[in-house]
Order: structure tokens, then C-alpha cells, then sequence
């Protein structure tokens, strides 16, 4: 597939010709930014940028934070409490990080549900939503690490527990388990690796979003109608497209500048709402917290893994199958992982032709139910475990498995779509009614 | 469809989060109305000078502040005791083991509080953060988005939460306590009111005093409350005029595409 046809950059001085000739570098600046892009996005095509801004916070916070933090087990939680005290400006810097994971998810999220309700992971973009999730995974792993960093309470059994997931894999587990604390419960061994992969993994997530960019800049944007950019010739593309400078970047930048506001609010007025009170007691072994819970981006997660108990007749039935390697507890992690390998599967499982739920009348309703779901079992995730929220949280659970396994497969088949524009130019006119083609 | 998926993915965020705060057998934790709340709230500081007192008086007998060094007491946005004062406070008050001297000697600004005294005196210097009210409705947190995290709350709560009732289990008096989780706790009631005398003659009710050194313990906790409330003040100031010109700016940009305004040319 060849990118949408634009002008590219042409080095006009001497000097420019001579840097182009032999490094290219203007030149891939200039394609990037004005690469093509579909004129009818609308606002939910926010969030990469809010993305962007988000990894580009936490490495700067996160850089100037590891200049006063110590990662040891007696120094760690001491170390937090001079930045919060003694660090010029410390305070906010550390909450600034604090809650930038949390737009960081917030965002992530509205992201992913853009893209599984305009079907932005349809060919030719599978790619690029593989690479999302590979993202999304690691920034799972260093929220989770970053976490365990500043040694409180909810760090320590946090990582206690998540950390036992991989040992409840059959026979290999407990090595595992082992293996990545660096000895046989959490202790400095593990706090010292976390956090170098906490310091670690954030470039490697800036390197695949280098890749993200790179493949959807080789599809082109997806765009709420699905429908593809006619590109048989510039002048066409012209019609459906606009330059990403200056249109995008200056949208892009507004809401990003709203949701700023929103995140200064939240950081200057109320920077533990989305903390735990426990983890303002320093780490403690012998003290087990009242109720271990994560974070709230991982609630969801957390609400499937708990979902599938002992008594439930498919965690029974797996184990008798199995011989009674599949227990719950290893049951439980498969399903919390494979909660997210559905999901990266989509581009697979959706065997629908359309590719915005826009035009699809079933797939609207469904759809809707998966994004209550998954609101749903966040809250289910802070529930303690007991009914009649644990019945909840299987049949929560159980629609997750079910949109991605079945009635995405079907809905393909039984589905009639509802007429799609024949351009993105015919829907960006229908939208602002008498607009006139702009002068070619 | 997008629009009514941001709206949910706000509330989730809203009730998930309080909902990680929920918990079973809480006790019960009033709200009390203190001057630091509020994105405009600021730290009374003779509240706080109160407080100190009270802590130095009665609560310094058990438990200590070790992550608070003396000299912050002078800083603004805190008590801001005058410098000869912090300095007479610290040496009249603790003593501290210096390795260079091998031996004790009065405390100096540049030294912390002590730890605790007691080992199941639990330092106090986070107490307020650690600590939290007003989980519900039904676990969602609502309750804290209105009226803060409830720590200082919580140990108003259980200061004036003290029934009377007593009892003996495995050799440890236990105190009835409505607001401790559990119900039982084992630190006896340490102000029953006119504990200390406070200089200007403010009242020393039990729940002035239990209010006076909740404060003073928000800001042992959260030292810079003021001045982080100050620059997310700022911040969110400057970000929407930016929000405004921004907008500005889009909307001009795209008036010819849209066929508003000025026309293409």
C-alpha cells in the first residue's frame, strides 16, 4: 500500500541541499507533519497527542525524580518524603508524576475504544494495533513497577501479589516467580530491578510509539466513516485530506490544553484522590492491609482474575481436563491475560466488511455494552471478594469473552450495514452543510 | 457515541477510585469543616501553632514525626514560628544522639522530631494521608470528591470517637472507639478536653483541641498543601487562557475549510 500522495519536501539553498543529500532529516520532518489526513476526524482523534505529551511528562518528571530518590528498602520511603519536603518544587514535581500515570491510562483507554468503535484495527492497520497493544502492555508493566518504587504499603503487597500471579503457572511457576524477585519474596533485590525497568521501559515505549506513528503515517489515518482517502491522484487526495500542520496540531493542541486544565485541577486540589491511603505508611511485611487493591487503571484486570473461582463450572471443568493443572488460580491469570489477547486479536476476530460502527446498527448496541462493561468491572475490581459482587464479576467477565469471541465472528455475517458516504469529502460536506470546495 | 464514552470513562474514573478506598467494617468518620480545604483553602496558622502544642504536650509522650525536620516549623505556609522561637523550641523540647559526640544533645532546626517513643505508637508525620473517610455511597468515593480524602477527619473522629467502654483481651486494655475500624483500639483516650492551656485563651473543648492537632498533623503530612494549591491555581489559570486562544486560533484556522466565515482563497 502506497502512502497518500502529497507534495514532499523540496531543499531549495545550497546549504539545505547539501544536508539533504546526506542525511534526510528535514525532509522526514517535513512528511511527518504534513502528512495527509482525513478532514472529518473528529475529537476522539485527540488522545495520541494527549498520549505523546503524556510519555514525554513522565520521562521529564520521572528523570528529575530519580535525582532524589533512593532505591533501597530503608532509604526508599524516606527518600520520597524529602522530595515531598526538602526538593525546590519536589512536591509537585512527584505529584505531577503520580497523576500523569493515571491521564496516561485515562487517555490509553479512550484511545483503545476509539479505535475497537471505528475499527481502526481493520486492515491495512493491524500493525498498527498490535503495536498499541505491545504498548499498552508495557506501560502495564511500568505503571506497575513505578508503583512498587516509592516502598508504602499498597507498593509492597502490591507486588507481592501480582508478582504471585506468575507463580501459580504449573511446575515452572515458582521459579519464576523467583526468578523475577530476585529471591523468595519481595525485598531490595526486587525494589533495585524495578526500578531500573522502570527506568528502562518508558524508552522502550517511546521507540514503539516511533513505530505506531510510522505505520498508521504508511496506512493513513483511520477516520470516523472508515471509508479510505481516494489517493489515484493528489488533486484527489486533496479533497478528502488536510495537512496535519497547521489543522491537527492546533486542534490536537487545544484539547490537550483542556484536558490540561483538568489534570492542574486535579493535581493541585486533590493529588491523592486517585492514590491509596495505605501507601503513605512505609512498606511493612508483617502488616497485611485491610483490602490489596491496585491501582484503578487495573481494576478491570483485576475484576476477571478474581472472577473465576473454584465453584464456577468452566474453572472445573478446565481442571478436571487438564488433570487439575489448570487450578483457579492459574485459570484466573489465564483469563486476566487473555482478557487482553482477545483484544489484540480483534483485527482478526471482527470478520465484519464495514469498518466504522457508525454504519453498523447491530454492532452500536453491542458495543456500548462492552464500554459499561468494562466500567463495570472496574468498579467490581475495588469490591471486596464476595457476593453477590463475585457473580457479578463472572458475568462481566463473561461478556469481555464473548463481544471479542462471538458476537464480533457473527455479527459479520448476520449484520446489514447501514449506507457509508462514498467519500470522506461527501460526509466532511454533509457535516458543515453549504461548504464550498476550497479553491485547488 | 464517542461523547457518552468519554462521560463513562470520567465516571468510571470518579467511582473506581473511590471504590479502591472501600473497605468493609469501617468505623464512622464525621465531617468537620477545616479552613485547608477546598482549592482555595489555606492552613490556619494559629490552628497550627495550637496543634504543635497539643502534640508537644500530650501526643509526643508516645508517638513521633520522624519524617518532619524542626526547622520547617518556621516555614511559611506552616505554623511559621518566628526563627528564635523554632530554635528555643527544638532545644527546650528533644534531645537527639549525635555519633560525632557519642552522647545526646539538644535538638537543632536541622534535626527531625523523634520516632516514636512506644512501638506500637505509630509515627504520626503521614498520619492524615494515611488515613481516610467517606468511602460511599456504595464504595464509589463520591463522597471524597466533595469533601476531601477525610484523613484529618478520621483522627478528629477517633480523638472525640471514645465511648467509655472498656475491655481486657489477652492482657491489653481495649477502648471502644467508634470511628477505629473495628470498633476496639488499644491507645487510651488521650485528650478528654482542657488538656493544655493555650496562651491566647482559645477554647480547649475536646473536639477544638482534636481539630487543632488533626490540622496540625494535614500539615505534617502535606507540608506544601499551600503552596501546591498555589501553582495548580496558576496553572489552571494560564492553561485556560491558553484553552482560549487555542481555540481561537482552531476556529480561524479551519473557518475556510468549513465554509464559515471567511471564504477560501
Amino acid at each position: 500500500m502506497s502512502g497518500i500522495p502529497h507534495d514532499h519536501y523540496e531543499p531549495k539553498t545550497g546549504a539545505e541541499k547539501w544536508l539533504h543529500s546526506r542525511l534526510p532529516v528535514v525532509g522526514l520532518m517535513y512528511d511527518t507533519i504534513m502528512i495527509p489526513t482525513p478532514k472529518n476526524l473528529n475529537w476522539m482523534w485527540i488522545w495520541g497527542i494527549v498520549l505523546t505529551f503524556c510519555l514525554v511528562l513522565q520521562i521529564v518528571t520521572g528523570i528529575i525524580l530519580v535525582m532524589h530518590y533512593t532505591p533501597h528498602v530503608d532509604l526508599a520511603f524516606a527518600s520520597i518524603e524529602h522530595i515531598m519536603r526538602n526538593v525546590n518544587g519536589g512536591h509537585f514535581i512527584r505529584y505531577l508524576h503520580m497523576n500523569g500515570a493515571s491521564l496516561f491510562f485515562f487517555a490509553v483507554y479512550l484511545h483503545i475504544f476509539r479505535g475497537l468503535y471505528y475499527g481502526s484495527y481493520k486492515a491495512p492497520r493491524e500493525i498498527t494495533w498490535i503495536i498499541g497493544m505491545l504498548i499498552y502492555l508495557c506501560m502495564m508493566g511500568t505503571a506497575f513497577m513505578g508503583y512498587v518504587l516509592p516502598w508504602g504499603q499498597m507498593s509492597f503487597w502490591g507486588a507481592t501479589v501480582i508478582t504471585g500471579l506468575f507463580g501459580a503457572i504449573p511446575f515452572i511457576g515458582e521459579g519464576i516467580q523467583t526468578w523475577l524477585l530476585g529471591g523468595p519474596a519481595v525485598d531490595n533485590a526486587t525494589l533495585n530491578r524495578f526500578f531500573s525497568l522502570h527506568y528502562l521501559l518508558p524508552f522502550v515505549i517511546a521507540a514503539l510509539v516511533a513505530v505506531h506513528i510510522w505505520a498508521f503515517h504508511t496506512t493513513g489515518n483511520n477516520n470516523p466513516t472508515g471509508v479510505d482517502v481516494r489517493r489515484a491522484s493528489k488533486a484527489e487526495a486533496e479533497k478528502d485530506t488536510l495537512p496535519f500542520w497547521p489543522y491537527f496540531v492546533i486542534k490536537d493542541l487545544f484539547a490537550l490544553a483542556v484536558i490540561m486544565v483538568i489534570f492542574f485541577a486535579v493535581v493541585g486540589f486533590m493529588p491523592n484522590y486517585l492514590g491509596h491511603p495505605d501507601n503513605y505508611i512505609e512498606a511493612n511485611a508483617l502488616a497485611t492491609p485491610a483490602h490489596i487493591v491496585p491501582e484503578w487503571y487495573f481494576l478491570p484486570f483485576y475484576a476477571i482474575l478474581r472472577a473465576f473461582t473454584g465453584e464456577v463450572w468452566v474453572v472445573q471443568l478446565a481442571s478436571w481436563i487438564t488433570g487439575g493443572i489448570v487450578d483457579a488460580k492459574f485459570f484466573g491469570v489465564l483469563a486476566m491475560f487473555g482478557a487482553i489477547a482477545v483484544m489484540a486479536l480483534v483485527p482478526w476476530l471482527d470478520t465484519s466488511s464495514v469498518r466504522s460502527g457508525r454504519y453498523r446498527p447491530m454492532f452500536k448496541w453491542w458495543f456500548a455494552l462492552l464500554c459499561i462493561d468494562f466500567v463495570v468491572l472496574m468498579w467490581l475490581g475495588a469490591r471486596p471478594a464476595e457476593e453477590p459482587y463475585a457473580t457479578y464479576s463472572l458475568i462481566a467477565s463473561a461478556y469481555w469473552f464473548a463481544y471479542f469471541l462471538v458476537i464480533l465472528p457473527l455479527l459479520g455475517v448476520i449484520e446489514k450495514p447501514t449506507a457509508q458516504p462514498e467519500t470522506i469529502e461527501d460526509d466532511f460536506k454533509a457535516h458543515y452543510g453549504k461548504a464550498e470546495t476550497p479553491a485547488e | 457515541m464517542m461523547k457518552k464514552l468519554s462521560i463513562a470513562a470520567v465516571t468510571a474514573l470518579t467511582l473506581s477510585a473511590g471504590g479502591a478506598l472501600a473497605a468493609g467494617a469501617e468505623g464512622h468518620v464525621h465531617d468537620v469543616d477545616f479552613s485547608f480545604e477546598g482549592p482555595f483553602g489555606k492552613f490556619d496558622q494559629n490552628q497550627l501553632q495550637r496543634g504543635l502544642q497539643i502534640y508537644t504536650e500530650v501526643c509526643s509522650a508516645c508517638h513521633g514525626l520522624r519524617y518532619v525536620p524542626l526547622r520547617t516549623l518556621s516555614d511559611e505556609g506552616g505554623p511559621h514560628l518566628p526563627d528564635d522561637q523554632m530554635r528555643a523550641y527544638a532545644e527546650q523540647n528533644f534531645e537527639v544522639f549525635d555519633p560525632e559526640l557519642d552522647d545526646t544533645r539538644p535538638a537543632r532546626p536541622t534535626d527531625h522530631f523523634p520516632m516514636s517513643n512506644l512501638e506500637n505508637a505509630p509515627d504520626l508525620s503521614l498520619m492524615a494521608k494515611a488515613r481516610a473517610g467517606f468511602h460511599g455511597p456504595e464504595g464509589t468515593g463520591l463522597n471524597q470528591l466533595f469533601k476531601g480524602m477525610g484523613g484529618p477527619e478520621y483522627i478528629v473522629s477517633l480523638l472525640t470517637g471514645y465511648t467509655g467502654e472498656e475491655k481486657e483481651e489477652a492482657g491489653v486494655t481495649l477502648y471502644e472507639n467508634t470511628a477505629f475500624p473495628g470498633g476496639w483500639i488499644s491507645m487510651a483516650p488521650p485528650l478528654v478536653g482542657e488538656d493544655v492551656e493555650f496562651a491566647d485563651g482559645h477554647s480547649n473543648e475536646l473536639h477544638h483541641e482534636s481539630e487543632d492537632v488533626a490540622a496540625f498533623l494535614m500539615w505534617t503530612a502535606e507540608p506544601k498543601l499551600m503552596a501546591r494549591k498555589h501553582a495548580g491555581l496558576t496553572g489552571v489559570l494560564f492553561l485556560t487562557l491558553l484553552s482560549v486562544l487555542l481555540y481561537l486560533t482552531n476556529k480561524r484556522i479551519w473557518a475556510p475549510v468549513k465554509g464559515k466565515g471567511h471564504k477560501a482563497g
